[in-house]
């Protein structure tokens, strides 16, 4: 990965904003992204007229740039609509910081927003299918959950033991959730209530499962020379990288379930161009794509936190918690938040930008300097990836 | 002479002990014994192409060049089943296919005119499928009597383990039984006046013409399939006829399976050739708006195709249904609370038919480069990368295993949870796809399993199928 020219430390982030994620029962996608912009806009001290280009992520609730330009009025400038799945909020800001490290702009937004609560069904409200619908019935848990019936075999682990390590991931998230005034559930769980909740799609309970909700955030990006203009804190882009997978676990039966090979290149050619070489001792802080607790586990190992087949040692040892060597959701991730898909990648940047300015409140963690933001959009046999990375 | 060539049959995994229904209505009626359900994804199309695939174990396709489909209960009024059961088994695309439909003599009288074309030349290998999923009204005898099933039988002029000798055939306007356009279930005329001017008069009259024709005796008989929509009514007949029930006449499959109409007389012909020994004469029956009689003759060939799972294996391979609720949303006869799940979209007529190789007959594509086998088709190798340099590859008869699953709740099922497998193929390649006819307690990562074909999706009129898998049936 020596290669990865990338952008390090050439845009900045001057201002961001998010809005509550939960069940916006009273608001449109276009509150949501109204708001999310206003607090980002307020935050960086600009107006909203200094915005000279957007891009909007979103999954199902906005098809062009005008999903924007209408809400927030932007007077005729470029706006364009990106879709990456899971991704598509953190692929809306790399576009952002592209045209800003092009050197075409000076000021760009992006906004990333989804309005799940709408459909009125269970789950995702939509499937990935083929025109002739001959495609397997098959859901998200249900994909995800072959990860962790693998991962349990594979590292001889009793569905009870393996049970047992990815419910501690959600005991952890949950915690975090309930010191986040923005995250939709904020309540504490205990291990006995994550392994004794009903199965989704087993071994995936309840509470392996993150849920669906509304949200939008915002992120503002300057050249990093421009940065100080705005404000004496901002942040730093050192690496954005997206890997997308050709559909191999689809077809090739060498898959096998334990891995994510998309996380593994992004997060690579992420730590190549942020100058990394060993995450689990540089990285301070992670927002990983705990979709289900299944998921994050298996990222840790991805993204080198932990060794390939022993993040269960880290999980037990409180390594991954608040008060760990590297807190993973310090937010309370999208088990507390919910996960409004186009939402979530910037809503991961918001966490990681207040931390690093120190305005994290009761999840503050002590002198962050790095912080590492990744989305897992699809599923584990077919998928698109992105691993961001923030700093000072 | 033409003659039967291979033979092959299919019963529904699942049954419903006949008691259960008699205690869901309180009824007065019990009748003993179990019916066989098809599966909430199987109808008589997804039925026909397993006894199709059973019938063909063995058999070069290339020898096919005729697919007869009969049913009384074929998925549509307006379009033909055989079509989808050809393609579903890849026959040639100059395979000649048929619907017979609408008597319960439709399956005899596919293989009459089986016989009649390979006889007169215009076919060389007729594979003739018989399927029925009829339904009794709720809290009705019919409703307990009846089952599911099918058979296949494959006609050729050549190498046959079966000879038919000839048939006799009569027709009778009549109504002891009838199901109109505009019917779900199947109506009867009060029993005594259907058997006495039907049943036990036609079918004891055709036979003696039978064989009187060829010149038999009804000792002369080694086993007769006769078509009987009871077992009292078929010891009555054959006691018209001089049979001696007990020796001569093929279990009708009442008790284990229950009267599968069209295809009784076919699927207890396919009993009768799994105990047959050569030269043994044997006769079989249908009945229903007049009867076809045909008299055949086992050859030395039989002791060849043994290796078939026929009506034995699939008898003995069973799973009771938990009670009498299960088969009443299996078969929609109740309307149930919606799923709290996106509807089906909306199925798309070109695609279907863009995707009826890998769609249907489960053929993906093998690459010449790296030789790595795929599905569906691709058009850039998913290993090597090369572009365009495949061979097709049929994935459907393929030894597999499954390496990964899970048990899921939230997609939308009849019958929950929807399980999902990694089908990894012993000789390569994988397909991720659901998993029917399965105990979820004993699915295991290394499982073998087989494909099946069944049925996916109802929208807006279309029958939508494609492939799953299974355990290992039998």
């Amino acid at each position: 990965m020596g290669s990865i020219k990338g952008i390090r430390d050439k845009v900045a982030i001057i201002g961001m904003g998010c809005t509550k994620f939960g069940e916006h029962w009273d608001k449109h996608q276009s509150d949501l992204i109204f708001e999310a912009t206003k607090e980002a806009i307020e935050d960086a001290k600009i107006e909203t007229k200094d915005i000279e280009a957007a891009w909007a992520g979103t999954w199902v609730s906005g098809f062009d740039g005008r999903c924007l330009a209408d809400p927030l009025k932007l007077q005729y400038i470029p706006v364009t609509r990106v879709e990456n799945a899971c991704a598509s909020g953190s692929d809306a800001f790399r576009n952002a910081c592209y045209a800003v490290a092009s050197g075409a702009y000076d000021l760009c937004l992006a906004v990333g927003f989804e309005k799940l609560k709408d459909s009125g069904w269970s789950g995702l409200p939509d499937q990935q299918s083929l025109p002739s619908n001959r495609y397997p019935d098959r859901t998200a848990p249900g994909m995800f959950a072959l990860m962790a019936t693998t991962y349990f075999s594979k590292y001889g682990l009793s569905p009870e033991e393996g049970k047992r390590m990815i419910g501690s991931v959600s005991v952890k998230s949950h915690h975090n959730g309930t010191l986040n005034p923005k995250a939709h559930l904020k309540r504490e769980v205990t291990i006995e209530q994550v392994m004794n909740a009903p199965i989704v799609a087993w071994p995936l309970g309840l509470f392996d499962c993150c849920g669906v909700s509304d949200g939008a955030a915002a992120a503002i990006v300057v050249p990093a020379d421009k940065a100080k203009d705005y404000r004496p804190d901002p942040v730093y882009v050192k690496a954005l990288q997206i890997s997308v997978c050709p559909s191999e676990g689809e077809l090739r039966a060498d898959y096998d379930f334990t891995q994510v090979k998309a996380t593994v290149r992004a997060g690579e050619a992420a730590f190549a161009e942020a100058g990394i070489t060993n995450p689990r001792d540089e990285i301070s802080m992670a927002e990983l794509h705990d979709c289900f607790s299944i998921t994050e586990a298996v990222t840790c190992e991805d993204l080198r936190f932990s060794p390939r087949g022993k993040v269960k040692e880290d999980i037990e040892s409180g390594f991954f918690d608040l008060t760990g060597g590297l807190p993973v959701q310090p937010d309370g991730g999208l088990k507390s938040f919910g996960h409004p898909i186009g939402a979530s990648g910037v809503r991961m940047l918001y966490e990681m930008y207040l931390q690093l300015q120190g305005r994290a409140d009761k999840r503050q963690l002590k002198d962050p300097k790095l912080g590492l933001t990744h989305n897992l959009g699809g599923i584990p046999i077919s998928n698109t990836v992105s691993v961001l990375i923030i700093g000072l | 002479m033409a003659g039967i060539a291979s033979y092959g049959a299919y019963i529904p995994l699942h049954r419903l002990s006949r008691p259960e229904i008699q205690k869901a209505w309180d009824s007065m009626m019990p009748i003993p014994g179990e019916k066989a359900v098809a599966g909430y994804d199987e109808d008589s199309i997804t039925m026909a192409v397993a006894a199709a695939r059973d019938c063909m174990t063995g058999v070069d396709p290339q020898k096919i060049d005729r697919l007869h489909f009969a049913s009384t209960t074929s998925p549509y009024k307006e379009k033909q089943a055989a079509s989808v059961v050809a393609g579903a088994l890849g026959l040639n695309k100059e395979t000649l296919t048929m619907d017979f439909a609408g008597s319960l003599r439709s399956g005899t009288n596919a293989l009459r005119a089986a016989v009649d074309a390979v006889e007169a030349g215009s076919a060389q290998g007729v594979l003739i499928t018989c399927a029925e999923t009829r339904m009794g009204a709720p809290n009705g005898d019919k409703e307990m009597s009846f089952g599911d099933g099918a058979a296949a039988l494959l006609v050729a002029k050549s190498g046959v383990a079966v000879t038919i000798e000839g048939s006799v055939s009569i027709f009778q306007e009549f109504h002891d039984q009838w199901r109109s356009d505009e019917d779900t279930f199947v109506r009867f005329w009060e029993e005594r006046f259907a058997r006495g001017a039907g049943y036990l008069r036609v079918v004891p009259s055709t036979v003696a013409v039978a064989l009187q024709k060829y010149n038999l005796a009804t000792a002369d008989i080694a086993k007769a399939a006769i078509y009987a929509p009871d077992p009292r009514l078929l010891g009555m007949a054959a006691g018209k006829m001089g049979f001696d029930p007990m020796a001569q006449i093929q279990d009708p499959l009442y008790m284990t399976v229950g009267n599968t109409g069209s295809a009784l007389p076919l699927m207890m012909l396919v009993a009768a050739l799994e105990d047959a020994k050569a030269g043994d004469k044997l006769m079989c029956v249908g009945y229903g708006d007049g009867c076809d009689v045909f008299i055949l003759t086992v050859t030395e060939e039989i002791e060849k195709i043994r290796d078939r799972r026929g009506i034995k294996r699939h008898l003995e391979s069973k799973r009771m249904m938990p009670n009498y609720l299960k088969y009443v949303q299996w078969r929609g006869l109740m309307d149930t609370a919606s799923p709290s799940r996106p509807p089906i979209n909306h199925i798309s007529v070109p695609a279907l038919w863009r995707d009826m190789d890998w769609g249907l007959a489960l053929h993906g594509v093998k690459c010449k480069n790296c030789g790595t086998p795929q599905y569906p088709r691709q058009r850039v190798c998913v290993i090597c990368q090369a572009a365009d340099n495949f061979e097709p590859y049929n994935f459907a008869d393929k030894k597999a295993t499954i390496s990964s699953f899970s048990h899921d709740n939230l997609a939308a099922s009849i019958d929950p949870p929807t399980t999902i497998a990694a089908v990894d193929f012993e000789e390569g390649g994988r397909i991720v796809c659901n998993m029917v006819d399965r105990d979820p307690q004993e699915v295991k990562t290394g499982m073998p399993v087989e494909m099946a074909f069944r049925k996916v999706h109802y929208f807006e009129g279309i029958h939508n199928y494609w492939w799953k898998c299974t355990p290992i049936r039998c």
